[in-house]
């Protein structure tokens, strides 16, 4: 025997369920039922024949994947009549095979996402192009405005996407007409039926400031009507009041690139002179008094010694006291220094505040700046992947570290690093063989070599991290005591 | 004679046009339903409607003046063009975006502005056209501010706390061409703009120790424009700025925009057709670089110029250029070898490698999943299906090549 089946069919997906449930419950094969709706051109339309099979006492109540029950929810609303249909088979289908909502490519989960995403840009195309008008409040009356829209959608979404207007127009009265039901909203409550509602006649002035808006964005040297319609499909035009300007603005777009084109350049205006005179004339700002530090500082910001500047964010320049006794040598800025334009704030330059803390010196009474003054790196999509300096950027950039260590004249310079290193000596030397012990330099100054933190930073293995980082506080021991 | 609101708004609005953003997507969720305001953002943003120009509408998007002091050569807005000036209040404005609002013709307003007076003067009156939307309007709907490189931090800071969205245009791919074509301008400042906005929105993320919640902060991020065919730069420069921007700012989007003639045009610059179609090749080598694992390198390989080809899609255009690497099987390979097949988008990545799990994957599949059989046919192996080395084939660029036009008798 057949099923028949009758639904109201406007986008409600409990009246569908819990008939699904019942024919489910006793057993009943997808091909034996005949869903029917409201929209059936037979007129045979009723719910007199809407009984349920008595369950079958060998059923197992079914558990459904979320996912099915959010794809129906959306399925529901769509006008297509064969859709219940395709929702109870596929049901039937989950309850023998538990996995058919992950096969994508399977027919019905292709159809019913088909039908869903077409639900979900009607959805989208009504909150998109739904246009209120405004209707007046009568003369002398005070309270909510309120606003009025005809919008025809082409499926049953009037319920499913009322909160949405709700949300955004809360502090204002709508009411949103269809052909396929209406919503409103007072305040206080949401209403929505399904019952056809009429088009009324409406009309706002500030349309008119929408049409001027409209016309004057659109830029006629680019025309691209085919990607306009295909998001903006003809058939809501109607409703549209910018739509009625569309065929002038593309007859007319040519003609006007041309006109444009034609139109030379004209002479500037006067204030156009005034202004470059006034930029010309503007005081130059008081520049540091030169042979200090800032001067220095000010200079190197506009370093283009090297290729590397052009590629960061900003000449990251060392930062201390102008006569402080010690000063670290680090490598380069990363990603951090590179963007605050503050040498060691980042990672490593935590390592190394807390470490200088431990053994009791003051970073504030430090000098510390790196061997090259801006971050090289190479991009690797959302971060960017630090990148050893050469030889030659770290000559070049030796420039303002020896006018740094002239300024600053410090006792004790320490080198953190093999570039640090290189930097200072000209030498390629392998760290391990002068890491720890003051060296003595031509110009009387004493030199220290020790790890860099960031290598530290590096380091897979816990255990040697572990070993390293005390070597690397004991050298700071050593320093403390030279610095003394 | 005073112009009318409806005449400046067209001044206004024509003088923004040329910035290709009108996003509205990547905010926080929220709504009025508590505040009893007005506005939402939903996380995806909504477009209200199109131009013929085919760009998307879905902000008030306008300068709040044209006067500005500075002359770029590519901008219609220069001091040294003739075109008509205007200015709003910032009352305008905000009623403007209010009443447009409310008639859903827009989700939000995306404010802009000459240079006037100075930095900050600008920045200020921007500022408080937001301020006044959110707090005295109670406004949830999305704001988009330009910020001005030379503005304070004070006002930025400002900014980011009532903006989703906060960009600075980077305009050109090169230092060398701002200095030729925007004199006023200092890519070192923008760049250090970028940065410390980068900073704020990292720092404003962190839970704060006391209350443990987030703080509001630009929550759509930073984007900018670059402008493609004002200058020389070839495609893997102006891609290479962009791997650039992405990594060293977390921008959300770089925009390219392809340069279209304005009016009073300066003579510095060519008067030609914007170059849409190569606009439309930039965008899609970067999606290729921020969602499909592809080097800028690799993208722009497949020419010696450095441009990228304008009649092959860049992943196509790759593909071809790299046959032994194909045909890729579809009931095998990684998601990383899927993703490379020309025709494959990321959905069908993801369900391709859904649905194999529980069956061998045939061509039929593919179609019904959407995926053009012509395109991906020669790049893969199905069930049932090898493509017979018609990846050798010799003629395999000319079977994607567009057909060349009939001609016609003038």
């Amino acid at each position: 025997m057949i099923y028949r089946y009758s639904l109201r069919g406007r986008g409600d997906l409990t009246e569908w369920r819990d008939a699904a449930r019942g024919f489910l419950a006793a057993g009943i094969l997808p091909n034996i039922i005949e869903w029917r709706t409201m929209d059936d051109a037979d007129g045979l339309f009723g719910f007199d024949d809407n009984r349920l099979p008595p369950p079958d006492p060998a059923h197992v109540p079914l558990s459904v994947p979320a996912s099915f029950v959010k794809l129906a929810g959306a399925v529901v609303c769509h006008s297509d009549p064969t859709r219940f249909a395709l929702l109870y088979r596929m049901l039937f289908r989950i309850l023998h095979g538990r996995h058919l909502m992950q096969v994508a490519t399977d027919p019905d989960v292709v159809a019913a996402q088909r039908m869903a995403k077409s639900v979900g840009r009607d959805y989208h195309k009504m909150t998109a192009f739904v246009r209120f008008k405004e209707l007046p409040l009568p003369e002398g009356a005070v309270g909510r405005r309120r606003f009025i829209s005809w919008f025809e959608p082409d499926h049953f979404i009037i319920a499913r996407v009322a909160p949405f207007f709700q949300r955004r127009f809360t502090d204002m009265d709508w009411l949103i007409l269809t052909p396929k039901g209406s919503a409103s909203w007072d305040g206080e409550t949401l209403r929505t039926t399904d019952d056809p509602a009429e088009k009324p006649d409406l009309r706002d002035e500030t349309d008119e400031l929408w049409r001027t808006y409209y016309s004057s964005i659109f830029n006629p040297a680019r025309l691209k009507v085919k990607m306009m319609t295909k998001e903006m499909p003809k058939k809501y035009w109607k409703n549209l009041p910018e739509a009625e300007l569309i065929p002038s603005l593309i007859a007319n777009a040519e003609a006007s690139v041309i006109e444009m084109g034609k139109k030379a350049a004209s002479e500037p205006l006067p204030f156009h002179h005034r202004i470059q005179e006034a930029a010309a004339n503007a005081p130059v700002p008081p520049r540091p008094a030169a042979g200090t530090l800032a001067a220095l500082k000010e200079e190197a910001r506009g370093c283009t010694r090297c290729d590397i500047y052009c590629r960061a964010t900003q000449t990251v320049f060392g930062e201390g006291p102008p006569d402080a006794k010690v000063m670290f040598v680090g490598e380069q800025p990363g990603d951090q220094e590179d963007l605050a334009g503050r040498p060691f704030v980042g990672p490593a330059g935590k390592l190394f505040s807390d470490t200088l803390a431990e053994v009791g010196i003051d970073r504030h009474s430090l000098f510390v700046t790196n061997a090259v003054k801006h971050f090289k790196y190479e991009p690797r999509g959302k971060r960017r992947i630090h990148q050893k300096p050469n030889m030659g950027e770290v000559r070049q950039c030796r420039w303002w570290l020896e006018q740094e260590i002239e300024l600053v004249k410090p006792k004790l310079i320490v080198a953190m690093g093999a570039t640090a290193l290189f930097s200072l000596t000209d030498m390629r030397q392998k760290l391990e063989d002068v890491r720890g012990e003051p060296i003595a330099m031509e110009d009387g100054r004493i030199m220290f070599v020790t790890a860099h933190p960031s290598y530290l930073l590096r380091i897979p293995d816990e255990g040697r991290k572990a070993e390293e980082l005390i070597r690397f506080r004991e050298d700071m021991n050593k320093i403390s005591r030279l610095a003394a | 004679m005073k112009k009318t609101l409806k005449e400046r708004l067209a001044i206004l609005s024509d003088a923004a046009k040329y910035d290709a953003s009108c996003a509205s997507s990547g905010t926080v969720k929220r709504d009025s339903a508590a505040s009893g305001g007005l506005g939402s953002t939903e996380g995806s943003g909504i477009c209200h409607a199109y131009a013929p120009d085919g760009r998307c509408i879905s902000l008030l998007k306008i300068l709040l003046t044209n006067f500005c002091i500075y002359d770029c050569a590519y901008c219609i807005n220069r001091s040294s063009s003739n075109v008509e000036r205007a200015r709003f209040t910032p009352e305008e404005v905000v009623w403007l975006t209010l009443e447009f609002y409310r008639r859903n013709y827009i989700e939000g307003l995306f404010l802009s502005s000459g240079i006037i007076r100075s930095s900050d003067h600008t920045m200020e009156e921007m500022v408080r056209i937001a301020r006044d939307l959110r707090t005295v309007h109670n406004f949830r709907g999305y704001i988009h501010l330009k910020t001005i490189p030379e503005a304070s931090a004070k006002l930025i800071e400002e900014a980011g706390l009532y903006a989703d969205r906060l960009s600075i245009n980077i305009e050109l791919p090169t230092d060398a061409g701002i200095d030729k074509l925007a004199p006023e301008k200092r890519p070192e400042n923008i760049r250090r703009s970028m940065g410390s906005l980068r900073l704020k929105i990292e720092e404003m993320a962190e839970p704060t120790l006391q209350t443990k919640r987030r703080q509001k902060f630009a929550p759509a991020g930073q984007s900018t424009q670059m402008i493609v065919g004002a200058d020389g730069a070839n495609d893997a420069t102006i891609l290479g700025t962009s791997a650039r921007l992405y990594g060293s700012y977390s921008l959300k989007r770089v925009y390219y925009s392809a340069f279209s003639p304005i009016p009073d045009s300066s003579k510095n610059l060519p008067l030609i057709k914007p170059p849409l179609m190569r606009e439309h090749r930039l965008y899609q080598a970067d999606w290729l670089y921020r969602f499909y694992g592809f080097d800028i390198g690799e993208i722009t390989s497949a020419r010696t110029d450095g441009m990228l080809d304008l009649d092959l899609d860049p992943k196509l255009a790759w593909a071809l250029g790299h046959r032994e690497q194909f045909p890729v099987d579809v009931n095998r390979a990684d998601k990383e070898k899927l993703l490379r097949v020309p025709g494959f988008g990321t959905k069908t990545v993801k369900s391709i490698l859904s649905s194999r799990r529980f069956r061998r994957i045939r061509l039929e599949d593919l179609k019904r999943l959407g995926v053009s059989l012509k395109k991906v046919q020669p790049f893969i192996t199905a069930e049932g299906w090898t493509p017979h080395r018609l990846v050798d084939r010799t003629d395999l660029r000319a079977m994607f090549e567009p057909k060349p036009e009939q001609l016609s008798l003038l």
